[in-house]
């Protein structure tokens, strides 16, 4: 009875398989971290262009995918990554689980945006930049001023008015640190984190959440990036998005190819569309700074000139220390989060 | 089982009969235990076995040669660790490595210089050394030539051994130990609180003739209803900056300690209530009257007589309570602030850092609270005895006025709380912009423009939790059956009580990436499950086991053994006995599994969170993530609507429940 039942089984298995392959369009599975907004227009995008492909989402948190992509590296799920860090995507690079690939037309991107090796493992599709998000409302009733620099951060009338990532769970409270440490230097930058650390009123496990709590009040000062807070803006809420005078550091969201894919054609297919201009243009009704230049346009409640404040970003740098610079940053800070009470 | 009569033509059949059923209960039995070990057992020893799993740079394994000035004539190769020996360049600590971890080679050359013509050749000395340059993976013996300037751009990767490093590592390091002390104080704390609060509530509803049980009944079940991430919502919109009652905390942030205390309170509140009024629902009317007879104080008949009787419902109660407290990740996670629990490192090493072992190091500190329960659960069942014999007098509460006003005061307040927690968060899903645009709006609800997966992902849940109460109910019940009801094997029943209360202690989150590593190896036959809604409902039938399995043994120990005996002596055949009585007679107890599956899988987030796919996301998950977004509204909303789920579940099952039972229990009150 089992065995017959087992034979049913796998015959409908193998009979739904076969239909499968037997159909023309090739299903592809892509990884994001893209925001759920944005998918239904890429896909649509792309597959106007590549009718005989189609996109299957898995969409998460950067920090999700990255750690599900790792955990499926022996037996990995997806066809191709599209928006995710690439740091994250320099982890999976480091342990062979991208495929090289040169699309075509990638000579046409800011060099900032494509892998060093040749040919390339990933291509950059946008990027976001560190900004402060600050909620005027509440500053004023507080009587507080606008911060201009990072360094403003550490005054005293800011104490308990600051929110940030936690580097040790969110990409973006690491892009924050690295880059405070790439522009002042390891001794200057851990000296103002040790001050900024006196005025912060909790590290957040998201990136985009400080800036959301900066919209809604629950704190005046929320260091995040620039997408979040021009999106708050638009839904009204009372913020301003500074991007202080030092520089600021950034991701790129990426594109690759996982190696080992069984649909390599298409995957390149998605690829080669990724870096072009149409899909650029694509990224640019969200982000600010696109990887294909001199074709941004302006985004609503953001600066024309946020690709000014990028600082020069050694994301290699990043990652070689990342467990050295992440486990100063929790002895010194974790350790001392004592509670408040 | 045809065969046996023919051996026996003379003579009753009774014997063969009895044997071949216990081969098929054992069978079944054995079967359904596969299964735990399949969907439990084996995916937690492949996550733990990774707490010993340790990267360390094996600096042996690499091979260099330099050049000289002019960039030619390479010197003999010398291994990294001969160079390491001769300079010191490489403190012993600095060996260990996480998954990611990278070492640069450059201070083991003191005249390193990235401007210098040098070159140098670097080479694995067997197929697993690897390094990397840039960020290019290399692997093996042969000789990488690199000019000074691309040599700074080596890192040696980590080779994997096995060892206790990890713990050791995790001890040395207070940021991490830390959360230990925080997790116990927390726990203990909110166990406190929630046994004292509860068992005033189990007081007012078994000993006292307050009104309006049933209705305050109903509003204690509500927290069990929503996810645990939903207080932490709500305790933000209450307490938090733009709190409507910030003040009351006198200065004190709501995210931290307080939060997550009180947040705790909320959802592990019906649980104990549950075991603490079973435990004073029973009680025998001889001790109070004894007690008075003897002069004793109401306060002393309190100590003597009621607690007692009820300790042991108190100790299980404490023991639940305190491991969903030091399980739960959702909550600290959206309150918690900074202060670290060890759920909460868990996301922090998996998700922050992509640190499975040191994940699995604190899986495994996570688990003693939980075989602790375990254990004292065993002890405290070997010791408890009848309560109810058949002598014994049911206590019937008289009215007492200011008594029965106090309770209802009591439980009035507790009502507040609950209900306060649930309103504002409908009130923040249903304005603009809390706080700042109060206008009414349905956007919240509008999930298919948020994270999470939209209104897809909500009917999702439905068809899982539907799916998880149908088949987790079978499983369950058949196997707490044959355990129960099955004689011998006693290494076999014991196996299986353990496998069945290990869910308890098991933190979904490590459930979830253990399912990952299990069902996602190629080598494993099961791997086609992977990704589908049938590795959500096994996960989630596995998650819940503990609760609805003792749900189920309570019921069936409730009927008497000798049914199987005469049931056999009339020669018929178990499952005959099964489908005939045993299944009418546990009904009750068989829809409140089904229900407690549905209302879980509806409302759970952690072990899902690594599971689900494109086509199968879900409502709790979107909170999760909604919340994460800084989406607070839709995640309230989404909340909401999984809360309204569950009350219609739970009325869609009352009215199941009076129906069926009307036909199938009227036994009872003839």
């Amino acid at each position: 009875m089992k065995s017959r039942l087992a034979t049913i089984a796998a015959a409908a298995v193998a009979t739904a398989l076969a239909a499968a392959t037997a159909y023309a369009e090739t299903q592809l599975t892509v990884y994001t971290a893209v925001e759920a907004v944005d998918l239904d227009r890429y896909k649509a995008t792309f597959e106007k262009a590549n009718p005989d492909i189609k996109i299957n989402w898995v969409r998460d948190s950067t920090g999700v995918m990255t750690a599900k992509l790792l955990a499926e590296k022996d037996n990995p799920q997806a066809d191709v990554v599209w928006g995710i860090a690439a740091t994250s995507l320099l982890l999976l690079k480091g342990e062979a689980m991208l495929e090289p690939y040169a699309p075509a037309g990638v000579e046409k991107l800011d060099k900032r945006f494509v892998d060093t090796s040749t040919p390339p493992s990933w291509t950059g599709m946008d990027a976001y930049v560190a900004a402060i998000c600050f909620n005027t409302v509440e500053a004023q009733k507080l009587g507080i001023p606008a911060p201009k620099s990072w360094k403003d951060l550490t005054k005293p009338e800011y104490k308990g008015h600051v929110v940030m990532p936690n580097p040790n769970s969110s990409g973006t409270g690491f892009l924050d640190v690295s880059a405070w440490l790439q522009m002042f230097g390891e001794k200057d930058a851990w000296a103002f984190m040790d001050g900024l650390h006196q005025n912060i009123a909790a590290y957040t496990h998201s990136g985009s959440k400080p800036c959301k709590m900066a919209a809604a009040g629950e704190t005046v000062i929320g260091v995040s990036f620039e997408f979040p807070g021009a999106k708050a803006k638009t839904a009204g809420a009372p913020i301003e998005i500074i991007f202080p005078s030092e520089g600021s550091g950034w991701e790129a969201e990426a594109t690759a190819i996982i190696a080992g894919t069984a649909n390599l054609d298409a995957a390149k297919k998605l690829v080669d569309f990724s870096v072009s201009k149409e899909a650029n243009e694509m990224y640019n009704v969200g982000y600010a700074v696109i990887a294909y230049p001199g074709i941004a346009k302006p985004v609503e409640n953001l600066p024309a000139n946020v690709a000014d404040h990028m600082i020069k970003n050694d994301f290699e740098w990043a990652a070689t220390n990342r467990k050295a610079i992440l486990t100063e940053w929790a002895k010194r800070y974790d350790a001392k989060s004592e509670p408040k009470t | 089982m045809s065969a046996a009569p023919l051996a026996l033509p003379t003579g009753p059949a009774l014997r063969p009969q009895v044997a071949g059923d216990d081969i098929v209960k054992r069978g079944l039995m054995i079967v359904i235990m596969l299964y735990l070990l399949v969907t439990l057992a084996a995916p937690l020893y492949v996550l733990l076995s990774k707490s010993v799993s340790v990267y360390r740079f094996d600096l042996a394994t690499f091979e260099i040669q330099r050049s000289d000035a002019t960039g030619q004539n390479f010197s003999a190769p010398k291994t990294v660790a001969q160079l390491n020996a001769e300079t010191g360049a490489i403190a012993p600590d600095q060996l260990e490595a996480g998954s990611d971890g990278r070492l640069s080679l450059t201070s083991l050359f003191k005249d390193f210089n990235f401007r210098s013509p040098v070159k140098y050749r670097l080479r694995g000395m067997d197929a697993s050394a690897s390094f990397l340059i840039g960020s290019e993976l290399h692997r093996g013996p042969d000789w990488v030539e690199l000019d000074s300037n691309m040599f700074r751009r080596v890192a040696l990767r980590p080779a994997t051994t096995t060892g206790l490093d990890n713990f050791i590592t995790y001890f040395s390091t207070p940021s991490l130990t830390r959360a230990i002390w925080n997790s116990a104080i927390i726990g203990i704390i909110t166990t406190g609180l929630v046994i004292v609060i509860a068992f005033g509530l189990a007081y007012a509803f078994n000993r006292s003739r307050m009104r309006g049980k049933g209705f305050f009944r109903l509003v204690t079940a509500i927290p069990i209803l929503v996810p645990s991430l939903l207080p932490g919502i709500a305790l933000v919109y209450l307490f938090g900056n733009q709190g409507l009652l910030k003040d009351v905390l006198m200065g004190h942030s709501i995210y931290g300690p307080i939060g997550i205390v009180i947040g705790s309170v909320f959802f592990t509140l019906p649980h104990a209530l549950m075991i603490i009024s079973t435990a004073l629902a029973t009680a025998d009317a001889r001790h109070y009257e004894a007690a008075t007879s003897l002069g004793a104080t109401k306060w002393r008949t309190f100590w003597t007589v009621t607690v007692p009787g009820a300790r042991y419902g108190i100790i299980s109660a404490a023991f639940v309570v305190f491991t969903l407290v030091v399980t739960d990740f959702g909550l600290p996670k959206v309150i918690g602030g900074q202060y670290n629990m060890l759920a909460v490192d868990i996301y922090k090493q998996v998700i922050g850092q992509q640190n499975f072992e040191m994940g699995a190091v604190v899986s495994v500190l996570l688990l003693v609270p939980a075989v602790a329960a375990f254990l004292v659960d065993r002890a405290v069942q070997s010791r408890q005895v009848s309560l109810l014999s058949a002598r014994s007098v049911p206590y019937a509460p008289k009215p007492k006025t200011a008594f029965d006003w106090a309770c209802f005061a009591y439980c009035t307040l507790v009502a507040i709380f609950i209900l306060a927690m649930i309103g504002v968060c409908q009130l923040a899903a249903s304005v603009k912009f809390w706080p700042y645009d109060l206008t009414p709006t349905l956007r919240n609800f509008r999930f298919d423009l948020m994270d999470g997966g939209g209104w897809a992902a909500y009917y999702n849940s439905i068809t899982m939790a539907l799916l998880t109460a149908i088949f987790g109910t079978g499983i369950v019940f058949v196997g707490a059956y044959m355990v129960e009801k099955s004689d011998g094997f006693h290494i076999g029943r014991a196996l299986f009580h353990f496998l069945a209360m290990l869910p308890m202690a098991v933190p979904g989150m490590v459930l979830g990436l253990g399912y990952i590593f299990f069902f996602n190896n190629p080598a494993n036959p099961l791997h086609a499950i992977y990704g589908t809604m049938a590795i959500l409902v096994v996960c989630t039938i596995s998650h819940f086991y503990t609760v609805s399995h003792l749900t189920a043994l309570t019921a069936l120990k409730q009927m008497d053994r000798e049914f199987e005996a005469v049931a056999a002596s009339l020669k018929q055949p178990f499952h005959r006995l099964f489908f005939r009585v045993t299944i009418p007679v546990c009904l009750p107890a068989v829809l409140d599994i089904a229900i407690y599956m549905f209302v879980n899988a509806m409302t759970t987030v952690s072990a899902l969170v690594f599971l689900y796919s494109t086509q199968t996301q879900l409502a709790s998950v979107a909170v999760l993530n909604m919340d994460d977004a800084g989406d607070i509204a839709p995640a309230a909303a989404m909340g909401m609507m999984i809360f309204y789920t569950n009350v219609a579940a739970r009325l869609v099952h009352m009215v199941i429940a009076r129906r069926l039972l009307a036909r199938t229990q009227a036994w009872r009150y003839a």
